[in-house]
């Protein structure tokens, strides 16, 4: 099993946000986390990712058979975990160049690799510029540096494609974009699909899951998952929308 | 006036007595302009002496230790026995300069490179032979800015200057092609030196000067440096301070800038390393239509200490100004930033920015922002603010979810935020050679003895200049 979290309790300032969450994902598999806004959805993927501030008060996440609660961002990064942010941030003064090889290349040390050849880097970031439909001149520029919504969350999908994570998050990829980048985003998505990783895409609209298709969907609603289904219930959810889940939990 | 203040420092001793014993000889020498700005500077000195905590203007810089010391006033030039280049190696590469230096406070080099005069009329060398040889300049602009002297450090240069470097371009000359590298090092133990430096453009000259503060050794010393600067109607001026000196060494480097209508000045100021730098720049925009833009960056650790006092004065209406310092600070680390704009009540149409930012990377770091503001005229545009802060959390995790640990991370945005004022350095081959400097500084491998032959600290090691493109 790819990833395992078991009875997950998040809290932030002492305030609990994620009430005993359990989800299991395959390699291989797409699932979908729904639900309004507030609902811990976010938390979760910061929790998975070690973001600071997130106290795991209770509960397990085990990742490829281990537990991951005492690895640091990083570690988690380096041993295939993947967010792609909501709110990308912008770096002035690093092009994408550079940052895409210091990431490449701290992944190859913590695997005890030598660093990649410029050659060979630059021959695979040409590859995967393609996939996403960047723009040549956008990996010159500094890290999302005056970048448009969509332009930014093609950037995270590239960054992707070029660290080939095994467990990949895609928090709220889909918001602020047209159906043009979407569609390039969500093609990206797939291409980068294999039996050797799974996703997990985060989105409050039913829209990305047209092009995206997911295997699995869960509703999240405070803190906890409360439903869960195949493709289908995405639909359901756009047509009935959240209310009907939320009475038998709300309060 | 003599003798107002009650008691001296040893160092204000061996000063005012090295001024006793040569007043009268350098009094054969000098015009009468020159000996009188001397003797009116000298008496400041003996009534003020040096500047203290005290003083509005140098509260937060303290240089206590430095007055205690019984330094060497050398004031002589040093004989010509090796090039500049043996002494000290420079590390800007495939960029083009003509490198003038002043080693212990003197104009160094070979006798008949003194003074050099071009065809087209420009004359760069030794401000003593400038004095000499053409006093009809010298005596136009020397100690020709209003309120010269303000302070100790002020006064004693003025009364004790006795060389350093001259720069002349002629009305329409334009220096392009070579930058200018002015190289100001000391090489000898516990000296203290007063240097001063005297550059004029004229109509529509045009200038690129590098300045850099140099030490090569680990003795300490004094570096009290005064350089005026004039600017004719339209000329341009690009100035790069570079300083990179050891933790001993005092530096307290006073710019002053007077220009006139439709001039343009563009000065970044580089610390990169030393043990205690007082940097001042006061620029007068005195003709219409004249601008600046004055940036920044220091990068401090250690119990090292920056002092940045900039001031822009708006005398005349329809001028813009630009301040723009950032700071990083580390451990013991503490600074001062004081950014003073004045805006003349006929400055009309005034635009004034001033800007200082700060990351403090511990808890014992320091700085003191003071912005300040003093507006006359009723149609300006002017604003002014400053930060201190650390870095930021969400990038630095956007970083480290990238893979990227910690320390790399940290660095990573610490260069990020240097980048405002790195980007501004308009000549590539400095700008990468900085850029280079900048990121091995906040890597900690920066050190003022790999730029240096002596290698004092490590006599074998060899000079990589190479940019890492893993590390960043």
């Amino acid at each position: 099993m790819l990833l395992n979290i078991k009875d997950l309790h998040v809290s932030i300032d002492g305030k609990e946000i994620i009430k005993g969450l359990n989800l299991s994902i395959n390699k291989g598999e797409i699932h979908a986390i729904m639900g309004p806004n507030g609902t811990g959805k976010s938390t979760l993927a910061a929790a998975i990712t070690g973001r600071e501030g997130y106290e795991i008060t209770k509960g397990e996440i085990l990742y490829n058979g281990k537990s991951i609660l005492d690895w640091t961002p990083d570690q988690r990064a380096n041993e295939g975990v993947f967010l792609s942010f909501q709110y990308p941030i912008e770096i002035p003064g690093v092009s994408m160049t550079n940052f895409m090889r210091t990431a490449m290349n701290a992944k190859r040390e913590y695997k005890n690799l030598p660093p990649m050849q410029a050659g060979e880097f630059l021959k695979k970031m040409e590859e995967k510029k393609k996939l996403v439909d960047i723009n040549a001149k956008m990996t010159n520029r500094s890290v999302n540096e005056g970048f448009s919504g969509g332009e930014k969350k093609k950037n995270e999908i590239f960054q992707m494609a070029m660290l080939e994570p095994e467990l990949a998050i895609l928090d709220e990829t889909d918001s602020g974009l047209d159906i043009d980048a979407l569609k390039v985003v969500a093609n990206g998505v797939n291409q980068l699909k294999s039996e050797d990783n799974g996703f997990l895409v985060i989105t409050h609209y039913q829209r990305l899951l047209d092009y995206i298709i997911p295997d699995f969907v869960h509703v999240m609603f405070e803190g906890r998952i409360v439903k869960s289904g195949g493709k289908g219930l995405a639909l359901e959810l756009e047509e009935k929308g959240y209310e009907w889940l939320k009475e038998p939990y709300a309060g | 006036m003599e003798n107002t203040k009650k008691t001296y420092y040893p160092l204000e001793n061996v000063l005012i007595k090295h001024f006793t014993e040569h007043a009268v000889e350098w009094e054969q020498s000098d015009p009468p302009e020159v000996t009188s700005q001397r003797k009116g500077a000298m008496d400041y000195f003996k009534e003020k002496g040096f500047p203290n905590l005290k003083m509005e203007k140098w509260r937060g810089t303290d240089l206590d230790a430095v007055y205690q010391e019984e330094l060497t006033v050398f004031d002589e030039e040093t004989p010509f026995d090796k090039k500049v280049d043996e002494i000290f190696e420079c590390e800007v590469h495939g960029f083009h300069t003509r490198m003038i230096s002043v080693l212990n406070g003197s104009f160094y080099s070979k006798e008949e490179a003194k003074l050099t005069v071009s065809p087209n009329g420009v004359i760069i060398g030794s401000l003593a032979r400038a004095q000499k040889e053409y006093p009809e300049i010298f005596e136009k602009y020397y100690g020709k800015l209003p309120n010269h002297i303000e302070d100790g450090f002020k006064a004693i240069n003025t009364a004790m200057a006795r060389d350093g470097a001259f720069v002349y371009i002629p009305d329409g000359v334009e220096l392009s092609g070579d930058t200018l590298q002015l190289i100001d090092i000391l090489n000898k133990p516990n000296l203290a030196v007063n240097t001063r430096n005297l550059i004029v453009l004229g109509k529509n000259a045009k200038l690129s000067f590098l300045h850099c503060d140099d030490s090569v050794n680990h003795h300490a010393g004094l570096i009290n440096t005064v350089s005026e600067i004039y600017l004719g109607e339209n000329a341009e001026l690009e100035l790069y301070k570079l300083q990179n000196i050891n933790d001993e060494t005092a530096l307290v480097n006073q710019v002053f800038i007077d220009q006139a209508a439709n001039s343009h000045v563009k000065i970044s100021m580089l610390t990169l390393n030393g043990g205690l730098i007082r940097n001042e720049v006061s620029d007068a925009l005195n003709g219409e239509g004249a601008s600046c833009d004055i940036r920044g960056l220091y990068l401090v650790d250690k119990e090292q200490h920056i002092d940045n006092h900039v001031s822009v004065l708006h005398n005349a209406p329809h001028c813009d100004s630009n301040q723009l310092f950032k700071g990083v600070l580390d451990n013991k680390a503490t600074g001062v930033f004081n950014g003073f704009t004045y805006v003349k009540k006929d400055a009309q149409q005034t635009n004034a920015f001033q800007r200082n930012s700060n990351i403090l990377l511990s808890d014992d770091a320091r700085i003191d922002a003071m912005p300040h503001l003093e507006i006359y005229a009723d149609d300006v545009k002017c604003g002014h603010g400053a930060s201190v802060g650390q870095l930021d959390e969400e990038a630095l995790f956007y970083l480290m979810q990238r893979g990227i640990p910690f320390a790399d991370a940290r660095m990573l945005l610490m260069y990020a935020f240097a980048d405002d004022i790195l980007k501004e350095v308009s000549i590539d081959a400095l700008r990468i050679t900085i850029e280079d400097m900048v990121k091995r500084r906040l890597r900690g491998e920066l050190s003022i003895c790999d730029r240096c032959v002596l290698h004092c600290s490590n006599p074998e090691q060899p000079i990589i200049f190479d940019i890492d493109l893993s590390k960043i």
